[in-house]
């Protein structure tokens, strides 16, 4: 029998069936799989009694003929969101020892599938960061390396623990968020496929806000089918989230393997930017051949103000950050650092509890927004984002179905390595527009580059349009292969 | 913005200063707070006296992952209040942050509106006096959530935190600065709280902190530039906002008269000492980073949804006050004093259903209210009942009793209740109508006094006198008016 781990979310749920294992022992080879991948730091915390609790209720529902969608998946869960009774602390120190007493709406999903919870997921604190190393439980390690290196080598960020996971397979599949690129700039940098699907897709009821406008919860999986899978549990309407829609959810898995042949694919010239390798340039000519081969036709198109999107970016996110955040003080939960008085004791907490970059984040929201600043910052960026909106519209209203760009301009890179904040957040150059205009998108590993390390192509899809992009993305997982870290942890 | 003086300097409001007179301008912003069973933004209770932090809930005490989900009862009943201000109804609004650090505030933001608020200009009428009608203009009305409460007085070094009130609906009512006196500023109060009640949006009790006012005050020489501004903070009684204006006007007109300057600055009411005093200055006044709120879409709702909460608003106290004046023939004032308390109005058109209506107008304003105010009671704890005190009516229309009579059996029904006819009946109250036998008691007050009688042949203002004498013989019973036609002929008088 193969390591069980090593099967897709699809196979695993296929050899649960037909009693080939138990839920259990798919259970028990996960933990025995973290346990052996403690280097890679992806976990912040295991619960082991938790998961095969749920597992073994899995194998009663298994016995009963009563399997759900995702019966006995063990998933790993980004430190994010809302796990009741679990640590849930974003990765930052001022929600120390934080257990909350209420489940996210995603998880809560999941688990109402029948899925099981193997622990929590390291991440960039507050999800504010593009290659985890901004978490307070340390840096995550990528499984990749390059080839003759022992190097570590980043798994990008903020979803790094999750990506790291999946990749390491010590979880079948992982949740995770996107804000500006988080699911799919660390998916790609890890040869795992991300999507963020369209803003509210997915209840962001339970997950800790960085940037509400723009957060989206979103899989991190082997496949896109098994991306297909997890996001249909995920996604759903919520009354205690306004914000998000209340549409049915299609059966995502359906349409991964229907032909693309017809299907119009935009690759819009801007994403041609300086800096980017000539290995990512290249493999981005060979997913345009892929579906050329398949029958899409490509189109050339244009979204002029692209090159607002990031600046805008970081000055909407830290923005709303900044007033988000606000909550933490000490008062109520998380860590308290006594002061002489409220505002030293405000102080005091806030210097002690928030990071680096999160204390960054929340200068830059506190400046843009202050009064005097608020028109020429958070107002014109506002405007910039609808002029983000209009150019998507305007290449989808001209019966583009998907649109083809790199996911990063380059592939993983050694911690360290990018110290100064503004090259650190060109690395959502390509996934920033996405969150900015609501869109989903999807990143799917498209190949190696000389280093032997993989790199992504990101397909971006109308509003609720996530059934087109698993379909096309299939197609390039079908071109590509896939693809797997060789296994030095253990 | 620019501001637009609608009013004309009036003298009866000015104050003397030692150079000549000062005309004082108010703004007012109020804090309602709307009267729903749960949150703004939650599920939680908004039950008044409940223990500390049991009216909480995940949203109010801002826990991680949290997220407002806006409670359509509160939209529906700023609209109401938005429709009984006679003003603009937006359909379309948005909530916004206003973002600080205080312990009582545990998002670290208030959401609140500012750019773009549920209601927008309209106005309430002032009745100062019979001839003296000022009409005062809102602003707007905006929706936001209510703080927590800090206790300062629990612990020798802490501060305790109380989230009951966290997130509870308040409506901010921002007048335009067209009150020019103290006495305005009361009336306005008054008159919003009336408007209030009558629509049920807010209960209006002061004392609970349910309504609340923030006072600008002002002065200027009388129709001049506007001054400079200071903003009294939390004034939590009516009567306080009148002394808080006074104290704050002449303090104000005593620096400029100085050669001072106001500096623009929060000041606090101390109601104790009878003044204001700094709280903040301009330059502490906090920035609040307002921007829309991300967690929540604009409000939005169409024509067709403000029509029908129109439908069901009740009639509201100024157009109750006209009926009352055209339907029941009372004057202004009586009118106005009615109309106050729906209660009020509503005991007043019972006594008066099928009965002479100022005469019912008298007996609720002079004697009931009086009574029920002197006591410690309103109307609807009342002692006397609308249908006693219309029974008491009957019997004076009917010429049973006097007026005189009328008060001592309201007493009796005040204190022991009952019928009042059968009271009457039962002690033997009833006026003597008997010409015969008041004819005998006039001739034996008159025979006996002969001198008086020949004054008041000379003099009839003397004759009440006599009046009074046959009443007492009477214990005053007898009928009035019998008793002076009587008398008249008896002592030949024309």
């Amino acid at each position: 029998m193969t390591d069980l781990t090593d099967l897709t979310i699809a196979e695993a749920r296929e050899g649960l069936e037909k009693k080939d294992f138990s839920a259990v022992e798919l259970t028990d080879a996960y933990l025995g799989a973290i346990e052996g991948a403690k280097a890679l730091n992806a976990y912040i915390v295991t619960t082991p009694d938790k998961a095969r609790e749920m597992a073994a209720a899995s194998d009663r529902k298994l016995a009963a003929g009563e399997g759900r969608a995702l019966e006995g998946i063990p998933l790993g869960i980004k430190d994010l969101f809302a796990t009741q009774g679990v640590h849930t602390q974003a990765c930052s120190h001022i929600l120390n020892e934080f257990k909350p007493r209420y489940e996210s709406t995603v998880t809560s999903n999941l688990w109402a599938d029948g899925a099981v919870m193997l622990g929590k997921l390291n991440m960039d604190e507050f999800a504010m960061g593009s290659s985890n190393e901004t978490s307070y439980y340390g840096a995550v390690v990528n499984p990749w390396r390059a080839k003759g290196s022992n190097a570590a080598l980043v798994p990008g960020g903020s979803s790094g623990g999750s990506a790291a996971a999946v990749a390491a397979r010590i979880c079948a599949g992982a949740t995770a968020t996107d804000t500006g690129g988080s699911i799919r700039q660390p998916a790609a940098l890890t040869g795992t496929v991300g999507i963020k699907p369209t803003y509210g897709r997915c209840s962001r009821w339970g997950v800790v806000a960085f940037a509400s406008s723009l957060d989206q919860a979103g899989p991190i999986a082997r496949t896109v089918k098994d991306a297909a899978l997890l996001l249909k549990s995920m996604a759903s309407v919520d009354l205690k989230d306004t914000t998000s829609v209340d549409r049915p959810v299609p059966d995502y898995a359906a349409a991964v393997g229907r032909p693309v042949k017809g299907l119009k694919i935009g690759i819009p010239k801007e994403y041609r930017v300086d800096g980017m390798a000539p290995e990512t340039e290249t493999l981005w000519q060979q997913g345009i051949e892929w579906l050329k081969a398949e029958g899409a036709e490509i189109v050339d198109i244009s979204l002029p103000h692209t090159h607002y999107a990031l600046p805008a970016y970081y000055i909407v996110a830290p923005a709303e950050a900044s007033s988000n955040l606000a909550r933490y003080d000490g008062v109520r939960f998380g860590l308290r650092v006594p002061g002489n008085d409220i505002t030293d004791m405000y102080e005091k907490t806030r210097a002690a509890g928030f990071g680096a970059e999160v204390k960054r984040r929340v200068m830059i929201g506190t400046y843009v927004l202050s009064a005097g600043y608020y028109d020429a910052y958070y107002l014109k960026a506002q405007k910039v984002r609808t002029l983000i909106k209009r150019d998507f519209d305007l290449a989808f209203e001209a019966g583009v179905d998907a649109i083809l760009t790199p996911t990063t301009p380059d592939a993983a890179f050694e911690p360290g390595a990018i110290t100064d904040p503004v090259s650190m957040y060109l690395q959502d150059i390509f996934t920033v527009t996405v969150n900015m205009a609501g869109l989903p998108g999807i990143s799917v590993p498209a190949g190696l580059n000389e280093k032997g390390l993989p790199l992504g192509l990101q397909l971006i899809g109308k509003p609720f349009g996530e059934e087109t992009l698993f379909q096309v993305a299939q197609v390039i997982e079908n071109a590509a292969g896939r693809f797997q870290a060789e296994k030095w942890w253990a | 913005m620019t501001i637009v003086d609608t009013r004309i300097p009036d003298p009866k409001k000015f104050i003397k200063g030692a150079t000549g007179d000062w005309e004082i301008v108010i703004g007012m912003e109020v804090h309602a707070q709307v009267t729903s069973r749960s949150k703004l933004f939650s599920g939680a209770s908004t039950e008044f006296g409940q223990e500390p932090n049991s009216n909480v809930s995940l949203v109010d005490a801002a826990m991680p992952g949290m997220l407002p989900v806006i409670n359509e009862e509160c939209v529906k009943q700023a609209i109401r209040t938005g429709l009984g201000l006679k003003a603009e109804i937006n359909n379309k609004s948005v909530f916004d942050r206003k973002n600080y650090f205080y312990p009582d505030l545990p998002q670290g933001y208030q959401i609140s509106q500012f750019k773009q608020p549920i209601v927008g200009e309209g106005k309430i009428l002032l009745d100062m006096s019979d001839d003296e009608q000022v009409e005062i203009g809102v602003e707007r009305l905006h929706l936001e959530q209510d703080a927590g409460k800090s206790l300062h007085d629990q612990h020798p070094s802490m501060s305790f935190v109380d989230l009951n009130r966290s997130g509870v609906a308040l409506m901010e009512i921002v007048s335009k600065p067209d009150l020019r006196s103290s006495d305005e500023a009361r009336a306005y109060l008054t008159k919003l709280r009336t408007i209030l009640r009558y629509l049920g949006t807010c209960d209006g009790n002061m004392e609970q902190g349910s309504m609340r006012a923030d006072v600008n005050v002002s002065v200027r020489k009388p129709g001049g530039e506007f001054g400079t501004r200071c903003e009294i903070k939390n004034v939590n009684s009516i009567r306080f906002a009148g002394q808080a204006i006074e104290y704050e006007a002449r303090r104000q007109i005593g620096i400029l008269e100085d050669g001072g300057k106001i500096d623009q600055e929060t000041r606090l009411f101390d109601p104790g000492k009878g003044e204001t005093r700094s709280m903040r200055s301009k330059e502490e006044a906090h920035d609040y980073r307002y921007f829309p709120d991300p967690d929540l879409l604009p409000l939005e709702f169409d024509d067709t949804y403000v029509t029908e909460l129109a439908k069901d608003l009740p009639e509201l106290p100024d157009d109750k006050k006209a009926r009352f004046m055209t339907d029941y023939g009372l004057s202004s004032y009586d009118a106005d004093i009615l109309v106050q308390e729906k209660a009020s109005a509503d005991f007043y058109e019972d006594v008066a259903k099928g009965r002479d209506a100022k005469l019912s107008a008298n007996w609720v304003t002079n004697e009931l209210f009086a009574r029920l105010h002197k006591e410690g009671y309103d109307v609807t704890t009342s002692p006397v009942s609308a249908d006693q005190l219309g029974g008491i009516i009957d019997l004076i229309k009917a010429g049973d009793i006097s007026g005189k009579i009328a008060k001592d059996l309201f007493e009796i029904v005040w204190a022991e209740g009952g019928d009042p006819k059968q009271i009457v009946e039962a002690r033997g109250m009833k006026q003597v109508t008997d010409l015969g036998a008041i004819e005998a008691m006039v001739a034996e007050i008159v025979d006996a006094n002969p001198d008086k009688a020949a004054q008041a042949k000379e003099k009839p203002g003397l004759l009440g006198w006599f009046v009074g004498q046959v009443m007492k013989a009477s214990q005053g019973k007898a009928n009035p008016q019998a008793v002076n036609e009587l008398l008249r002929k008896k002592i030949g008088i024309d």
